[in-house]
């Protein structure tokens, strides 16, 4: 379980995070959703320990993150940022190798060939095996990071908004197999999710942040309320009900951006045709 | 798009099959390196241990072709894997200030310690090596450089600097030809007296190979070696020290020997990808072949004199290398 107790961040004088408590089960998906800016991701690197924090703490299974040995973290714990760029011209069968660094230090034993084997296999991945990063596709990109991450073989699995870029197959693909990662292996993941169906669909749990607070931490069908999502979101949106799921439509409600009276919007085509 | 698709199995082979080539081609042109020159060599007299032979084979020789492979091992070895730390391919120790603090180093030593050895030289030569390379470092994390043509521009500019800086001391102190006759990139000047230094750059290498793993990982930037738990500064000072630490000592063996540490490693990483630890055997086996064969130009084209190696390495190498562009480019 990871405890997270009165956790404040600062930068500079703006607070980014305001004193956020809450638990992160085992054993379950947990999404992280609000408006951009709201926290999200800072929250997802600190509970990663990759972004320090001014005030509280961060226990992960019964450990303060500050005792905790990075190598022996990394064996634990992955966490995958939203950008990975890497220069580096390798293959998906090295950059799954390379999740093996935290257990075996460069040794690539049975065991090791097996799990990326596996790997491989699970994110329908072995023809491309030998093929450089630079030469796959955007999904298929994504899918070689999570494999990488599947390959550290950790009990929690974070990763920021990992449906970035990806086509509707891919982030139900993708959302499919961390879906099985949980159910299967028993492995606890916690996501930043943009799109929140995908987090109504796919998650137990749901955390929202709004500027820097924890918003709401509950059930996801408790969260997916029209009245939460409005004030969540600042907006006018419609929860549907299909297959005892709440989705939101949040396409419709076009006037609420057109406040402009009409002379304001000719004044603004003039210019435009000019 | 092309998508190579091969099972392990074929992949060893090739690999197997080029290794294999890679080294008949070596022993081929170490052996022709150690029978070039000026005294004709027979094979009678050859195992006759008190003919002239074998002594002009014991004193100049063998040091000489012993040290064109350690020395071309070492610096292609160093540029790979200064180009893993800075995850740039147009890094190279002669390119980001190790050479030219390595330079200054020694220039200081020849003006402050005028007595002091060859190794006294060359851990003074280290030590600014080391220093030079840090601020070259500390000079990207600064300004941010990340992009794959500001780093070296960023190094270039930093090595003139130190470069200058090296000049400017000893020309003040009247020194400069001095220091030139030492760093000029020549093995023709090696003999079994003044080469044994280059045998402690097999260190760096060593060290290089022990720590493979770890500068495999470095490559995947900062972030996500942070990610995998490695202990990113400590890899990164550690294979600073070893590439000074080879930069040094070759540079005070057989002088300035430039791009080799940057074509040869992007030759292979053409060919063969970036995977480091992977890498390793080809680039050492390569550099060391490279050098080899200026050496022997260097020594035929104008028989019985003979041209700097570092000249016929620098006109090879920027062919090499303005074949690299046009490559990289079209990919």
């Amino acid at each position: 379980m990871i405890q997270v107790e009165h956790v404040h961040k600062n930068y500079g004088n703006t607070p980014i995070i305001k004193d956020v408590s809450l638990n992160i089960e085992k054993g379950k998906l947990t999404a992280l959703i609000g408006p951009n800016g709201a926290g999200k991701t800072t929250f997802l690197n600190m509970i990663g320990c990759l972004t320090p924090f001014d005030e509280g703490k961060i226990i992960i299974d019964g450990v303060d993150t500050h005792h905790w040995n990075r190598n022996d973290l990394a064996k634990h714990l992955a966490i995958l940022k939203q950008k990975n760029s890497l220069n580096a011209q390798i293959t998906v069968r090295e950059l799954f190798a390379f999740g093996r660094f935290p257990h075996m230090k460069g040794k690539i034993g049975p065991k090791c060939r097996e799990l990326i084997k596996q790997s491989l296999k699970y994110l329908g991945m072995e023809e491309y095996e030998h093929t450089y990063l630079k030469d796959l596709s955007g999904g298929q990109l994504q899918r070689a990071f999570i494999g990488m991450v599947l390959c550290q073989d950790t009990d929690y699995i974070l990763l920021d908004e990992p449906l970035n870029n990806l086509d509707m197959k891919y982030s139900v693909q993708i959302m499919n197999i961390l879906r099985n990662l949980v159910d299967e292996m028993g492995r606890t993941v916690v996501i930043v999710l943009h799109d929140i169906n995908f987090a109504a669909a796919y998650a137990d749990q749901i955390i929202a942040f709004k500027e820097g607070e924890k918003f709401i931490d509950d059930l996801s069908t408790s969260v997916i309320q029209k009245r939460v999502i409005d004030e969540l979101f600042d907006m006018n949106v419609e929860v549907i009900e299909h297959n005892h799921q709440n989705y939101c439509l949040y396409y419709q409600d076009r006037k609420q951006f057109f406040v402009h009276s009409v002379q304001e919007l000719n004044e603004f085509k003039k210019v435009v045709n000019q | 798009m092309y998508l190579k698709v091969l099972n392990n199995k074929q992949l060893k082979k090739q690999s197997f099959f080029k290794i294999t080539l890679l080294m008949i081609a070596f022993l081929i042109c170490f052996i022709f390196s150690i029978f070039v020159g000026v005294n004709e060599f027979s094979l009678v007299h050859f195992f006759q241990t008190d003919s002239i032979e074998w002594k002009v084979l014991i004193t100049t020789r063998l040091p000489r072709t012993i040290s064109i492979v350690i020395a071309g091992a070492t610096l292609s070895l160093s540029g790979l894997l200064m180009q893993q730390i800075t995850q740039n391919k147009f890094t190279s120790p002669s390119t980001v200030g190790t050479m030219q603090s390595a330079r200054l180093g020694l220039i200081l030593s020849l003006l402050f310690f005028p007595k002091a050895s060859i190794f006294n030289r060359a851990f003074f030569s280290f030590i600014f090596a080391i220093l030079g390379t840090f601020i070259f470092l500390a000079l990207l994390h600064l300004i941010r450089a990340r992009s794959s043509n500001l780093v070296p521009l960023v190094g270039i500019m930093f090595g003139n600097v130190i470069s200058s800086l090296g000049t400017y001391f000893a020309l003040q102190w009247d020194i400069t030809q001095n220091v030139n006759a030492w760093l000029q990139g020549n093995f023709s000047l090696i003999d079994s007296t003044s080469y044994q230094l280059i045998y402690i750059s097999l260190f760096s290498i060593l060290g290089i190979i022990i720590g493979a793993h770890s500068f495999s990982v470095i490559g995947l930037g900062e972030d996500l070696t942070i990610q995998l738990g490695a202990a990113y500064d400590r890899i990164l000072f550690i294979g600073i020290l070893l590439i000074s630490l080879g930069t040094a000592v070759v540079l005070l063996t057989v002088g300035n020997i430039p791009f080799i540490g940057l074509v040869v490693p992007n030759l292979i990483s053409l060919y063969r990808g970036d995977y480091f630890k992977n890498n390793i055997l080809y680039v050492l086996i390569s550099g060391a072949l490279f050098l080899l064969i200026s050496d022997i130009l260097a020594r035929i084209i104008i028989f019985p004199y003979e041209i700097p190696v570092s000249v016929i390495v620098g006109i090879i190498g920027s062919v090499l290398f303005i074949y690299l562009l046009l490559k990289g480019e079209g990919s």
